[in-house]
């Protein structure tokens, strides 16, 4: 008898494996009374949803009857052995009877909201900074791992340094050096290089007379913090690029180096692979709760304030009612156009209005039509990514005569973001027009194909917000770059690890991204956006 | 159906090394093509077993690629006690290629890397032509070059480390750059020949024998259309045809995902 019980409570079986909030050592149990097998009321019943799947849940309770004092007697003896079973040996879990293996650890010192291009950029670079080896456990926490809807996939993948703002124009400098380097950066041993398939061409935006002032400040901006920007005449761009129609074009920039577009889907399997060869652990599921503790401090003002601390993270699995709690001591909020609702779980934004409690994460899902149009007339392999003074923008696709392009609608039109379909009216009125007014040869174009993406649009002032929140103070942000996040990635990943690790910005001063700005009205406007 | 392996190891284009060898391999190990040549080694194996092969190994490659940027820093600092000339001169001669001053005689180190130091009094005569063929350079070391202003011949063949982000470093040598040869370097593709744009003053190109552009022959016409003063050299048009029928087959043996 003895030999096939040992064998039924050690063998994981459909037997032996019953969902449900089973303990671990319970074959010790059956070991030492078989009785249990044979005891009718106290098979713990499946079905018993929500369930945890943890040993913290309330045991099923005993019925009594065929056990009496005696099972309660054994609860006690196996929660002592476990205990110093957990003791010798911390960090093993001792759940035989119930495999546990798709579930995200127990623990992990840093959880990542979102599996994007900034979320694993962020994983990168604390385990590239972490002081030891192995210093640090970081679970990087997706929705949907093929990326369906991710804005890293779906984005163009865009990389310029023509912007108003310094940070900005740093952050994709720094990242232009990432993406450069990037097979020493993300070199796996034995792992085949990546192909970024970078296309150097640059950036060609064309200003008319009421914003050519703007634009030579910028450009004074750009040339000073270090990017290779020129300045170009009507004159001048219509002899570099013949089939510009510069009517209503007084001024245009272009970017001569480090500038042009790449493969996003290369950048994320890159950093995937990496940051798994690193250690870093992935989980498919949703975070749908945060468990905080907090306190109450006064200021200097003697102002009561409400200072909360994020110590657990329940992870729901996907398709499925069972979650993990996972117990954290930080969470970064890299779930782009949805981490308002992230935001929103850690309790921001539930407060008076106008108080620091009562701030929003302002940054919401907006969604954004690429379509892609066949032209054979149209420019050649020297054609860059031109962004008009009408904010239509288009780039040469490969070699066969394809185009790519788009327009940000403007706040009136602002499409419904609850799905992802194309509006296809919108390239015939807003989109077509302006584009055949710049180029006339696309007059004659045919369009191929078309998909829609979301921006994590900030609607303060279109820049990203970066660093800890100040009242939930171990939740990080990195999100609501409105379309800027893929190229600025390594670089604001940099930043919050060094944020983390030593305290303050280091490489990169973003002061100015930092959160408190929403409450103290601090507007930092970027105008390069499209 | 041919398994992948053979396949792949028809794909991969023979890359001299002759010099630097070390170089070569890891350009190698970044090349697309050859990392499909890859092979189960005995190293390989051990690093899949035991962490600390793989750390070293990651070690080593790392030592690799860090030698080569200290190969490739900037050699701006002679710029003031020797001229620009002169100091963009002795960068390419460190790196194993040779220069050739206005009205002088080729210099080109010996096997050893010896050359002779005569150049240093010529900080008055422009450098007229560069041939760095099989050297080291990289993004960084391109900025060593942009200090010969009247540089009109550049020969970067074979170059492993030249990819499409050098080439659109090379616009500052715009004005006097007259010809360009990029033949055999195994990582610039179409992508970056699209920039050669800024090169106006360009007379003679040679981009044969480049493995990672994906079509040679309509490359070949759509740079020829871009630089209409330029003589295009190099790409042999019969070879991507022949190519053509080749492929197909592949393709259509390739079970289809219902």
């Amino acid at each position: 008898m003895l030999p096939r019980v040992l064998s039924l409570g050690v063998r994981r079986g459909p037997l032996t494996r019953r969902p449900g909030t089973l303990r671990g050592g319970f074959s010790l149990g059956k070991v030492v009374d078989d009785r249990w097998y044979c005891g009718s009321g106290v098979r713990p019943t499946s079905g018993c949803v929500p369930f945890r799947t943890r040993n913290r849940a309330p045991h099923w309770q005993d019925s009594g009857s065929a056990w009496g004092r005696g099972y309660k007697y054994w609860e006690e003896k196996l929660s002592e052995i476990k205990k110093k079973i957990q003791s010798v040996l911390p960090g093993t879990s001792l759940h035989p009877l119930y495999d546990s293996s798709h579930l995200p650890p127990d623990h992990s010192d840093v959880v990542i909201v979102g599996g994007g291009v900034l979320g694993l950029s962020v994983a990168y670079w604390l385990k590239k900074l972490e002081k030891q080896r192995g210093a640090l456990r970081v679970l990087v926490v997706e929705r949907d791992l093929t990326y369906s809807q991710a804005s890293s996939a779906l984005s163009l993948g865009g990389i310029h340094q023509q912007f108003s703002l310094p940070e900005n124009i740093h952050l994709s400098l720094f990242s232009a050096s990432f993406l450069r380097n990037i097979n020493e950066h993300l070199a796996v041993v034995d792992a085949p290089p990546l192909d970024l398939q970078f296309n150097p061409l640059g950036y060609l935006w064309l200003a008319s007379e009421k914003d050519a002032a703007a634009m030579e400040n910028n450009v004074k901006v750009q040339r000073q913090e270090g990017a290779k920007v020129c300045l170009m005449s009507p004159d001048q761009l219509r002899n570099k690029f013949p089939w510009i129609n510069t009517e209503g074009v007084a001024l245009a920039s272009y970017g001569m180096e480090d500038e042009g577009w790449f493969d996003p889907w290369c950048l994320l399997q890159g950093l995937r692979r990496k940051v798994q060869s690193m250690g870093v652990l992935f989980c498919q599921g949703e975070v749908t709760r945060f468990v905080s503790s907090s306190d109450r401090m006064l200021t200097k003002n003697q102002k009561e304030v409400k200072l909360k601390r994020i110590y657990e993270v329940h992870v729901k699995m996907d398709n499925s009612v069972e979650y993990q709690p996972v117990e954290c001591a930080l969470v970064i909020n890299a779930a782009g156009a949805w981490s308002a609702q992230i935001a929103a779980l850690a309790g921001i934004g539930k407060g008076p209005p106008d108080t620091l409690q009562g701030t929003k994460l302002p940054v919401e899902p907006r969604k954004r039509y690429v379509y892609v149009w066949h032209c054979p007339q149209g420019p050649g392999l020297e054609s860059p990514l031109v962004a008009d003074t009408s904010g239509t923008y288009f780039r040469r696709e490969g070699l066969g005569s394809n185009y790519l392009g788009g327009r940000s609608p403007t706040e009136e039109e602002e499409p419904d973001p609850e799905n992802l379909e194309v509006d296809h009216d919108f390239f015939q009125d807003k989109v077509w027009p302006h584009l055949a007014q710049r180029v006339p040869a696309f007059e004659t174009l045919k369009v191929q194909n078309a998909w829609a993406g979301y921006y994590d649009y900030n609607t303060f002032d279109q820049n990203g917000v970066v660093g800890p929140h100040p009242l939930v103070v171990n939740m990080f942000f990195a999100t609501g770059f409105s379309g800027h996040g893929l190229q600025q990635a390594p670089g604001v990943g940099r930043a919050v690890a060094e944020m983390i690790l030593e305290g303050r910005f280091q490489t990169i001063n973003l002061d100015s991204f930092l959160f408190s700005r929403f409450y103290l009205g601090e507007k930092i406007q970027e105008d390069n956006i499209i | 159906l041919s398994s992948p392996f053979s396949q792949s190891l028809r794909l991969v284009a023979p890359i001299g090394n002759r010099s630097t060898r070390g170089i070569h391999q890891l350009g190698g190990a970044v090349d697309p093509e050859s990392s499909q040549k890859k092979r189960r080694t005995m190293l390989q194996y051990l690093s899949d077993h035991f962490y600390d092969v793989e750390f070293l190994r990651g070690y080593f490659l790392q030592n690799k690629m860090d030698k080569v940027h200290q190969k490739n820093r900037s050699f701006a600092h002679l710029e003031e006690t020797h001229g620009p000339n002169n100091a963009g001169a002795f960068f390419i001669l460190k790196q194993g290629g040779a220069v050739k001053f206005r009205d002088k005689e080729w210099i080109r180190p010996d096997k050893y890397g010896h050359f002779s130091q005569e150049f240093w009094n010529f900080s008055e005569v422009p450098v007229e032509a560069v041939d760095a063929s099989d050297c080291a350079i990289n993004y960084e070391g391109l900025e060593n070059l942009h200090l010969l202003k009247e540089l009109q011949s550049l020969s970067l063949q074979r170059c492993p480390h030249m990819d499409d982000w050098c080439l659109s470093r090379l616009y500052p040598l715009a004005d006097s750059l007259q010809e360009l040869s990029l033949a055999g370097c195994p990582r610039i593709s179409e992508r970056g020949l699209a920039c050669l744009h800024h090169l106006q003053n360009l007379r003679r190109l040679d981009i044969s024998n480049l493995p990672s552009v994906s079509n040679p022959g309509l490359t070949q016409i759509l740079v020829e259309e871009m630089l209409p003063n330029c003589k295009v050299v190099g790409v042999n048009l019969a070879e991507g045809l022949k190519l053509g029928p080749e492929e197909q087959p592949q393709d259509t043996d390739r079970p289809i995902p219902a």
